[in-house]
């Protein structure tokens, strides 16, 4: 199957520093590809230049096979990418249903339709399996799983076709981590194509269909997880031996 | 069931106070006077009290769309006194109609609130200094324009001045009292088929009776009070409107909703692409107008503006009441109820203490310390949960 996603040969420089030195990355619809990489590794940089935060100096990067340009967070939503930072970005002082529709509310005129939002919220909670006992309280007073849950079902609200997920697992627990790889595997699902960016090897290989390995700014191997061992993915990591 | 139950112990246990101490503040002090003078709770006395209120409440009002945010708008009194004498010297020297006048003043507010937020959003200046800044220079606009004699005087049967001395005909209250009622229950009705209708959990039929029969109640009490002395003063309709109408407006539009969202993360805001220097601007344009209405209304109680207009307590009462009311100086939390409860708080104490004769000195002591203890509420309420209250 083609690629939604294809990124080849990026380079992005900050002054002399080259933080991605040409990079190539490939994301198919109903696949989630974990990138893994140490600190300075570029994947964040990566994930700027996709979901449109930053422009890569050369490269290109196409979906569906055609070339095009993502100049800032809009063009990158309008085309279909949706990310979800690490620091989720939502109002606390705001209800789950207010959260969701954030910037993007429905309305008649300037009316907001409130109950028509509740329910495609519900709607759209209960299809991900996300249960939050009373999405009508402000989301300060939700855990972080419910949190992490609620960013991404945000995600969703403009029909993306590619998720990028910031390390969705990094602040939790061991149950609410279970809940939130549980979520990403129904991203899959659905046909979405999933980008996830994680530090955890066990919630990478517990998770994803590919691992792309970055190290220095430039691929450093890519496994089949269900091929890779975690000794592998590692000596990528750190570039002791095997595909570097 | 559950969940309603749920919500009702978040609402207790610290972090969703909303206007329950505020109410309990209300009814202590209600207490403590009445017990204390019997005239306090008169009809004439409380006539009186609404009568005080009007006018700082409403300029509280604006102060709140500005503290949404977590900014501040230090300068609304001085707005709302320039305001008032641009309004008179129109009206008075130019013999310009009275609702153009007080139309004017609005627009004068409002132009004021542009550029506060102008300097605020495009510059980067903090709302405190571009505010106080306007506290000092608007100040100063309204004593030159005042000119030598110092106070113009409006004329006593002329429509502004008139506006603090109408009261509504007994029949008329009634009859305003019963549509307020019915509108509401209609409203919480016509929610309750239509989420039954999206198939949305609605809540039991017990607490929204309830609600209904309380207001029903409450305007009851308020009317037959004011109907006892002079009536329901034409000013306390208006002031009270402003409140219900705003509330609707920020709770159930776009950019209501976007004001809440700016300041509860205004990064997020950006983030999901909502214009936060667009938003910032329209809150003070809205304070900057509101407080010019607020003048309005102060001149028309007076009937006459002088170098005193806006000034002396009127800003720090507006303030206060707004955050004593529950609004959170932190931002994204609040309603507009809190300018009514807020405001009724600090004039009972001023009217109480003056019944009671009460030395000034004991009266700012007093209101410093209720202002003290809404602002420890709402801190605690902001760290969250505080230890031993959950």
């Amino acid at each position: 199957m083609a690629a939604l996603l294809a990124v080849r040969g990026v380079i992005k420089r900050y002054g002399p520093v080259r933080a991605l030195a040409g990079v190539d990355l490939e994301v198919r619809a109903g696949e989630v590809v974990a990138l893994v990489g140490d600190n300075g590794a570029g994947k964040s940089t990566l994930i700027k230049v996709v979901s449109g935060v930053t422009h890569a100096d050369e490269g290109v990067i196409t979906l569906d096979g055609r070339p095009v340009t993502v100049r800032g967070p809009h063009d990158a939503q309008a085309l279909g990418i949706s990310t979800v930072h690490q620091d989720l970005a939502l109002c606390e002082n705001l209800d789950v249903v207010a959260n969701l529709f954030l910037g993007h509310e429905q309305r008649r005129f300037s009316w907001l339709r409130e109950l028509r939002m509740e329910r495609t919220a519900r709607d759209l909670l209960a299809s991900l399996d996300v249960r939050i006992p009373e999405i009508r309280t402000p989301v300060a007073a939700l855990s972080g799983g419910q949190r992490q849950s609620v960013a991404i079902a945000r995600a969703l609200i403009g029909e993306p076709r590619l998720v990028i997920l910031d390390e969705p697992t990094a602040a939790l627990g061991v149950e609410q981590t279970a809940q939130v790889l549980a979520l990403v595997r129904r991203l899959r699902d659905r046909g979405l194509a999933v980008l996830l960016i994680s530090h955890n090897l066990v919630d990478v290989t517990a998770v994803s269909d590919r691992v792309a390995v970055l190290r220095l700014g430039s691929n450093a191997g890519e496994f089949t997880t269900r091929e890779a061992t975690q000794e592998m993915i590692v000596a990528a990591i750190t570039g002791a031996g095997y595909g570097s | 069931m559950k969940a309603y139950a749920a919500a009702a112990r978040e609402r207790l246990t610290g972090r969703e106070l909303g206007a329950l101490p505020v109410t309990a503040a209300l009814a202590v002090i209600m207490i403590v006077f009445s017990s204390l003078n019997s005239h306090f709770l008169s009809s004439e006395n409380l006539t009186n009290l609404a009568l005080q209120m009007a006018a700082t409440g409403t300029i509280s009002l604006g102060v709140i769309m500005v503290l949404l945010l977590g900014e501040i708008d230090l300068s609304v009194g001085s707005v709302s006194g320039l305001c008032a004498v641009v309004m008179t010297i129109q009206t008075v020297r130019h013999g310009l109609h009275p609702l153009l006048a007080v139309l004017l003043a609005l627009a004068a507010g409002a132009a004021i609130g542009l550029l506060h937020g102008l300097m605020f959003t495009r510059i980067g200046m903090p709302s405190f200094v571009v505010t106080l800044s306007g506290l000092i220079g608007w100040q100063g606009l309204l004593i030159y324009l005042l000119g030598k004699g110092g106070t113009i005087n409006l004329p006593f049967d002329g429509s502004i001045a008139k506006l603090s001395d109408t009261w509504l005909p007994d029949a008329l209250s009634w009859t305003l009292a019963a549509v307020i009622t019915a509108v509401y229950a209609a409203v919480a009705v016509l929610t309750r088929r239509a989420r039954a209708g999206l198939d949305l959990p609605f809540e039991p039929v017990l607490r929204p009776a309830l609600r209904i029969t309380a207001l029903a109640a409450l305007l009851a009490i308020v009317v037959r009070i004011l109907t006892t002395d002079r009536g329901v003063p034409l000013t306390l309709v208006i002031f009270a409107s402003l409140v219900v109408v705003l509330d609707v407006l920020i709770r159930h539009t776009v950019a209501g909703r976007r004001m809440y969202a700016v300041g509860g993360n205004a990064e997020a805001a950006r983030r999901s692409g909502i214009n936060v220097t667009r938003v910032r601007t329209l809150a003070f344009v809205a304070s900057g107008t509101i407080a010019a209405f607020g003048g309005v209304l102060a001149a028309s109680r007076l009937s006459a503006v002088n170098q005193n207009s806006g000034g002396s307590d009127i800003l720090l009462n507006a303030i206060a009441a707004a955050v004593i009311g529950g609004v959170s100086l932190f931002g994204g939390r609040g309603r507009t109820y809190a300018a009514l409860l807020g405001i009724l708080v600090i004039q009972s104490i001023t009217n109480g203490m003056l019944l009671l004769n009460v030395d000034s000195s004991v009266r700012f002591m007093v209101t410093a310390l209720v202002l003290a203890l809404a602002v420890a509420l709402d801190s605690l309420a902001r760290k969250g949960r505080p230890e031993g209250l959950g």
